[in-house]
Protein backbone atom coordinates (compact mmCIF):
# COMPACT_ATOMS: atom_id res chain seq x y z
CA UNK A 1 0.00 0.00 0.00
CA UNK A 2 1.34 3.45 -0.83
CA UNK A 3 2.48 5.51 2.11
CA UNK A 4 1.62 9.03 1.04
CA UNK A 5 -1.96 9.03 2.19
CA UNK A 6 -4.39 7.05 4.26
CA UNK A 7 -6.96 4.94 2.50
CA UNK A 8 -10.06 6.50 3.90
CA UNK A 9 -12.42 4.92 1.41
CA UNK A 10 -15.43 5.61 3.53
CA UNK A 11 -14.86 9.31 3.07
CA UNK A 12 -13.67 8.88 -0.44
CA UNK A 13 -11.82 12.15 -0.72
CA UNK A 14 -8.59 11.21 -2.46
CA UNK A 15 -7.47 10.86 -6.04
CA UNK A 16 -7.57 7.27 -7.28
CA UNK A 17 -5.67 7.78 -10.47
CA UNK A 18 -2.14 7.63 -9.17
CA UNK A 19 -1.77 4.45 -7.18
CA UNK A 20 -2.32 0.72 -7.29
CA UNK A 21 -3.77 -1.22 -4.43
CA UNK A 22 -1.73 -4.15 -3.20
CA UNK A 23 -3.08 -7.63 -2.69
CA UNK A 24 -3.38 -6.97 1.03
CA UNK A 25 -5.97 -4.24 0.57
CA UNK A 26 -9.43 -5.20 1.69
CA UNK A 27 -11.89 -6.33 -0.96
CA UNK A 28 -14.29 -3.52 -0.06
CA UNK A 29 -11.57 -0.93 -0.64
CA UNK A 30 -10.58 -2.50 -3.95
CA UNK A 31 -14.18 -2.56 -5.16
CA UNK A 32 -14.68 1.07 -4.14
CA UNK A 33 -11.51 1.95 -5.99
CA UNK A 34 -12.58 0.07 -9.11
CA UNK A 35 -15.98 1.74 -9.18
CA UNK A 36 -14.36 5.16 -8.72
CA UNK A 37 -11.99 4.52 -11.64
CA UNK A 38 -14.83 3.39 -13.91
CA UNK A 39 -16.90 6.35 -12.82
CA UNK A 40 -14.08 8.81 -13.46
CA UNK A 41 -13.82 7.53 -17.03
CA UNK A 42 -17.53 7.86 -17.59
CA UNK A 43 -18.05 4.10 -17.99
CA UNK A 44 -20.52 3.67 -15.14
CA UNK A 45 -22.25 5.83 -12.62
CA UNK A 46 -22.81 4.93 -9.00
CA UNK A 47 -26.52 4.93 -9.85
CA UNK A 48 -25.90 2.19 -12.46
CA UNK A 49 -24.08 0.09 -9.92
CA UNK A 50 -26.75 0.60 -7.28
CA UNK A 51 -29.48 -0.33 -9.75
CA UNK A 52 -27.67 -3.50 -10.81
CA UNK A 53 -27.13 -4.56 -7.21
CA UNK A 54 -30.73 -3.79 -6.30
CA UNK A 55 -32.01 -5.84 -9.24
CA UNK A 56 -29.72 -8.73 -8.40
CA UNK A 57 -30.68 -8.79 -4.74
CA UNK A 58 -34.37 -8.56 -5.55
CA UNK A 59 -34.09 -11.64 -7.76
CA UNK A 60 -31.51 -13.60 -5.75
CA UNK A 61 -33.67 -15.01 -2.98
CA UNK A 62 -33.98 -18.37 -1.23
CA UNK A 63 -37.50 -18.51 -2.68
CA UNK A 64 -35.91 -19.51 -6.02
CA UNK A 65 -34.46 -22.69 -4.62
CA UNK A 66 -37.44 -23.25 -2.30
CA UNK A 67 -39.71 -23.35 -5.36
CA UNK A 68 -37.50 -26.03 -6.95
CA UNK A 69 -37.64 -28.12 -3.79
CA UNK A 70 -41.42 -27.81 -3.38
CA UNK A 71 -41.90 -28.87 -7.01
CA UNK A 72 -39.59 -31.83 -6.43
CA UNK A 73 -41.58 -32.84 -3.34
CA UNK A 74 -44.88 -32.95 -5.21
CA UNK A 75 -43.57 -34.29 -8.52
CA UNK A 76 -41.18 -37.28 -8.35
CA UNK A 77 -40.43 -37.07 -12.08
CA UNK A 78 -39.39 -33.44 -11.67
CA UNK A 79 -37.29 -34.45 -8.66
CA UNK A 80 -35.42 -36.95 -10.82
CA UNK A 81 -34.82 -34.31 -13.49
CA UNK A 82 -33.69 -31.80 -10.85
CA UNK A 83 -31.11 -34.23 -9.48
CA UNK A 84 -29.94 -35.15 -12.97
CA UNK A 85 -29.62 -31.58 -14.33
CA UNK A 86 -30.50 -28.72 -12.01
CA UNK A 87 -29.90 -26.03 -14.64
CA UNK A 88 -32.38 -27.68 -17.00
CA UNK A 89 -34.88 -28.03 -14.15
CA UNK A 90 -34.52 -24.34 -13.41
CA UNK A 91 -35.22 -23.53 -17.06
CA UNK A 92 -38.18 -25.87 -17.04
CA UNK A 93 -39.74 -23.94 -14.17
CA UNK A 94 -39.42 -20.76 -16.18
CA UNK A 95 -37.36 -19.08 -13.46
CA UNK A 96 -35.98 -15.70 -14.42
CA UNK A 97 -32.22 -16.16 -14.31
CA UNK A 98 -31.35 -12.98 -16.18
CA UNK A 99 -29.63 -11.68 -13.04
CA UNK A 100 -27.45 -14.72 -12.97
CA UNK A 101 -24.01 -15.31 -14.44
CA UNK A 102 -24.76 -18.96 -15.05
CA UNK A 103 -22.83 -21.61 -13.22
CA UNK A 104 -23.35 -25.33 -13.19
CA UNK A 105 -25.80 -26.02 -10.43
CA UNK A 106 -26.13 -29.40 -8.76
CA UNK A 107 -28.95 -30.39 -6.43
CA UNK A 108 -28.21 -33.10 -3.87
CA UNK A 109 -31.10 -34.80 -2.10
CA UNK A 110 -31.28 -35.77 1.53
CA UNK A 111 -32.58 -39.27 2.21
CA UNK A 112 -33.23 -41.35 5.32
CA UNK A 113 -29.65 -42.59 4.94
CA UNK A 114 -27.69 -39.51 3.82
CA UNK A 115 -27.75 -35.90 4.99
CA UNK A 116 -26.02 -33.38 2.72
CA UNK A 117 -24.38 -30.14 3.79
CA UNK A 118 -22.59 -27.51 1.71
CA UNK A 119 -19.42 -25.56 2.34
CA UNK A 120 -16.63 -23.81 0.49
CA UNK A 121 -13.48 -24.45 2.51
CA UNK A 122 -11.27 -22.39 0.20
CA UNK A 123 -13.36 -19.20 0.13
CA UNK A 124 -17.12 -18.75 0.26
CA UNK A 125 -18.60 -20.12 -2.99
CA UNK A 126 -22.37 -20.25 -2.68
CA UNK A 127 -25.31 -20.38 -5.12
CA UNK A 128 -26.05 -16.69 -4.59
CA UNK A 129 -28.48 -16.34 -7.49
CA UNK A 130 -30.64 -19.12 -6.06
CA UNK A 131 -30.26 -18.47 -2.35
CA UNK A 132 -29.45 -14.79 -2.06
CA UNK A 133 -26.34 -13.50 -0.30
CA UNK A 134 -24.74 -16.05 2.01
CA UNK A 135 -25.04 -15.64 5.77
CA UNK A 136 -21.99 -14.45 7.71
CA UNK A 137 -21.51 -17.81 9.41
CA UNK A 138 -21.21 -19.56 6.04
CA UNK A 139 -18.20 -17.38 5.26
CA UNK A 140 -16.65 -17.74 8.72
CA UNK A 141 -13.41 -19.66 9.08
CA UNK A 142 -14.96 -21.59 11.96
CA UNK A 143 -17.76 -23.03 9.82
CA UNK A 144 -15.51 -23.68 6.82
CA UNK A 145 -12.86 -25.47 8.86
CA UNK A 146 -15.13 -27.34 11.22
CA UNK A 147 -17.94 -28.61 9.00
CA UNK A 148 -15.54 -30.84 7.06
CA UNK A 149 -13.73 -32.06 10.18
CA UNK A 150 -16.54 -32.43 12.70
CA UNK A 151 -19.76 -32.09 10.70
CA UNK A 152 -21.93 -33.88 13.25
CA UNK A 153 -20.86 -31.53 16.01
CA UNK A 154 -21.41 -28.45 13.83
CA UNK A 155 -24.83 -29.67 12.69
CA UNK A 156 -25.85 -30.46 16.27
CA UNK A 157 -24.83 -26.97 17.34
CA UNK A 158 -26.99 -25.59 14.54
CA UNK A 159 -29.97 -27.67 15.64
CA UNK A 160 -29.67 -30.74 13.38
CA UNK A 161 -29.30 -33.83 15.51
CA UNK A 162 -28.89 -36.77 13.15
CA UNK A 163 -29.18 -40.46 14.00
CA UNK A 164 -25.74 -42.06 14.41
CA UNK A 165 -26.18 -44.26 11.34
CA UNK A 166 -27.06 -41.42 8.93
CA UNK A 167 -24.11 -40.56 6.70
CA UNK A 168 -23.18 -36.88 6.65
CA UNK A 169 -22.01 -35.97 3.14
CA UNK A 170 -20.15 -32.66 2.99
CA UNK A 171 -19.96 -30.99 -0.42
CA UNK A 172 -16.89 -28.77 -0.63
CA UNK A 173 -17.52 -26.32 -3.51
CA UNK A 174 -13.91 -26.21 -4.67
CA UNK A 175 -14.38 -25.48 -8.36
CA UNK A 176 -17.01 -24.63 -10.96
CA UNK A 177 -20.13 -26.19 -9.48
CA UNK A 178 -22.52 -24.72 -6.94
CA UNK A 179 -24.58 -26.98 -4.73
CA UNK A 180 -28.02 -26.81 -3.21
CA UNK A 181 -29.56 -29.35 -0.85
CA UNK A 182 -33.00 -30.84 -1.45
CA UNK A 183 -34.22 -31.39 2.12
CA UNK A 184 -36.52 -34.20 3.17
CA UNK A 185 -40.20 -33.35 2.99
CA UNK A 186 -41.54 -33.24 6.53
CA UNK A 187 -44.22 -35.73 7.45
CA UNK A 188 -47.68 -34.31 8.00
CA UNK A 189 -47.46 -32.14 4.88
CA UNK A 190 -49.17 -34.55 2.49
CA UNK A 191 -52.14 -32.25 1.94
CA UNK A 192 -50.20 -29.03 1.55
CA UNK A 193 -50.05 -27.17 -1.76
CA UNK A 194 -46.81 -26.68 -3.64
CA UNK A 195 -46.89 -22.95 -2.82
CA UNK A 196 -47.36 -23.62 0.91
CA UNK A 197 -44.67 -26.30 0.88
CA UNK A 198 -42.20 -23.82 -0.59
CA UNK A 199 -42.69 -21.65 2.50
CA UNK A 200 -41.33 -24.48 4.67
CA UNK A 201 -38.02 -24.53 2.80
CA UNK A 202 -35.61 -22.24 4.59
CA UNK A 203 -32.26 -20.94 3.43
CA UNK A 204 -30.46 -23.00 6.04
CA UNK A 205 -32.29 -26.16 4.98
CA UNK A 206 -31.06 -25.50 1.42
CA UNK A 207 -27.49 -25.34 2.73
CA UNK A 208 -28.06 -28.44 4.85
CA UNK A 209 -27.66 -26.83 8.26
CA UNK A 210 -31.34 -27.12 9.11
CA UNK A 211 -34.22 -29.52 8.50
CA UNK A 212 -37.63 -28.61 7.17
CA UNK A 213 -40.45 -28.93 9.65
CA UNK A 214 -44.20 -29.04 9.24
CA UNK A 215 -46.12 -26.07 10.60
CA UNK A 216 -47.30 -27.07 14.08
CA UNK A 217 -50.78 -25.70 13.39
CA UNK A 218 -51.23 -28.07 10.43
CA UNK A 219 -52.05 -31.11 12.56
CA UNK B 1 -19.27 -36.44 -20.87
CA UNK B 2 -15.70 -35.44 -21.33
CA UNK B 3 -14.17 -37.42 -24.17
CA UNK B 4 -10.62 -37.09 -22.96
CA UNK B 5 -11.35 -37.89 -19.33
CA UNK B 6 -8.80 -40.34 -17.91
CA UNK B 7 -11.06 -41.43 -15.06
CA UNK B 8 -14.64 -42.68 -14.96
CA UNK B 9 -17.28 -42.81 -12.26
CA UNK B 10 -16.31 -45.50 -9.77
CA UNK B 11 -12.56 -45.23 -10.36
CA UNK B 12 -10.26 -45.13 -7.35
CA UNK B 13 -8.01 -42.06 -7.40
CA UNK B 14 -5.44 -40.46 -5.15
CA UNK B 15 -4.88 -36.73 -4.85
CA UNK B 16 -1.42 -35.33 -5.44
CA UNK B 17 0.34 -32.92 -3.14
CA UNK B 18 -1.23 -29.46 -3.28
CA UNK B 19 0.99 -26.74 -4.78
CA UNK B 20 2.71 -24.75 -2.06
CA UNK B 21 2.79 -21.54 -4.10
CA UNK B 22 0.13 -19.74 -6.06
CA UNK B 23 -3.58 -20.35 -6.31
CA UNK B 24 -5.03 -23.85 -6.36
CA UNK B 25 -8.38 -25.50 -5.80
CA UNK B 26 -6.93 -28.61 -4.22
CA UNK B 27 -7.45 -28.03 -0.50
CA UNK B 28 -4.54 -29.08 1.69
CA UNK B 29 -6.75 -31.23 3.88
CA UNK B 30 -7.54 -33.37 0.82
CA UNK B 31 -4.01 -33.76 -0.53
CA UNK B 32 -2.54 -37.25 -0.79
CA UNK B 33 -5.86 -38.86 0.02
CA UNK B 34 -7.60 -41.80 -1.63
CA UNK B 35 -11.06 -41.22 -3.01
CA UNK B 36 -13.49 -42.41 -5.62
CA UNK B 37 -14.79 -40.59 -8.68
CA UNK B 38 -18.52 -39.96 -8.29
CA UNK B 39 -19.03 -37.52 -11.17
CA UNK B 40 -17.35 -36.46 -14.41
CA UNK B 41 -18.35 -32.84 -14.82
CA UNK B 42 -16.85 -32.02 -18.21
CA UNK B 43 -13.96 -29.77 -19.15
CA UNK B 44 -13.14 -26.47 -17.47
CA UNK B 45 -10.06 -24.21 -17.58
CA UNK B 46 -7.78 -24.92 -14.62
CA UNK B 47 -8.20 -22.30 -11.90
CA UNK B 48 -4.50 -22.50 -10.99
CA UNK B 49 -3.52 -21.35 -14.49
CA UNK B 50 -6.25 -18.72 -14.76
CA UNK B 51 -5.08 -17.21 -11.48
CA UNK B 52 -1.65 -16.73 -13.05
CA UNK B 53 -3.24 -14.92 -15.97
CA UNK B 54 -2.47 -17.80 -18.33
CA UNK B 55 -4.67 -19.13 -21.06
CA UNK B 56 -5.89 -22.48 -19.77
CA UNK B 57 -6.97 -25.37 -21.95
CA UNK B 58 -10.19 -26.83 -20.51
CA UNK B 59 -9.55 -30.21 -18.94
CA UNK B 60 -11.64 -32.75 -17.03
CA UNK B 61 -13.13 -31.84 -13.68
CA UNK B 62 -14.37 -34.60 -11.39
CA UNK B 63 -16.47 -34.95 -8.29
CA UNK B 64 -14.37 -37.08 -5.92
CA UNK B 65 -15.74 -38.62 -2.75
CA UNK B 66 -13.53 -39.26 0.27
CA UNK B 67 -14.35 -41.24 3.35
CA UNK B 68 -14.04 -39.22 6.54
CA UNK B 69 -11.65 -41.77 8.04
CA UNK B 70 -9.32 -41.44 5.01
CA UNK B 71 -9.16 -37.69 5.56
CA UNK B 72 -9.16 -37.39 9.34
CA UNK B 73 -8.16 -40.86 10.55
CA UNK B 74 -9.56 -41.78 13.95
CA UNK B 75 -10.89 -38.26 14.48
CA UNK B 76 -13.50 -38.66 11.74
CA UNK B 77 -17.13 -38.48 12.83
CA UNK B 78 -18.15 -41.55 10.83
CA UNK B 79 -20.19 -42.21 8.86
CA UNK B 80 -19.06 -39.09 7.04
CA UNK B 81 -18.01 -38.46 3.46
CA UNK B 82 -16.61 -35.39 1.72
CA UNK B 83 -17.12 -34.62 -1.96
CA UNK B 84 -14.89 -32.06 -3.67
CA UNK B 85 -14.64 -30.97 -7.30
CA UNK B 86 -11.09 -31.63 -8.46
CA UNK B 87 -9.33 -31.22 -11.79
CA UNK B 88 -7.59 -34.18 -13.38
CA UNK B 89 -4.27 -32.40 -12.79
CA UNK B 90 -4.75 -32.99 -9.05
CA UNK B 91 -5.36 -36.74 -9.40
CA UNK B 92 -3.53 -39.97 -10.10
CA UNK B 93 -4.80 -43.51 -10.36
CA UNK B 94 -5.00 -45.50 -7.13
Amino acid sequence: MSGDHRHEHGDHDHDHAGHVHGAGTTMAARVTDLVARLESRGLVTMANVDAAVTTFLAKAQPANAAALVARAWVDPAFAARLLADANAALDEMGKDTSHWARVTLRAVANTERVHNVIVCTLCSCYPVALLGPSPAWYKSEAYRARVVREPRTVLREMGVDLPADVEVRVWDSTAELRYVVVPLRPSGTERMSEADLAKLVTRDALVGTALCTAPSAAT
Amino acid sequence: MSRGARFAVGDAVRTREAPREGHTRLPRYLERRRGRVVAVHGDYPLADERARGEASEPRPLYGVMFDGAEVWGGAAQSPTTIVADLWEDYLEGA
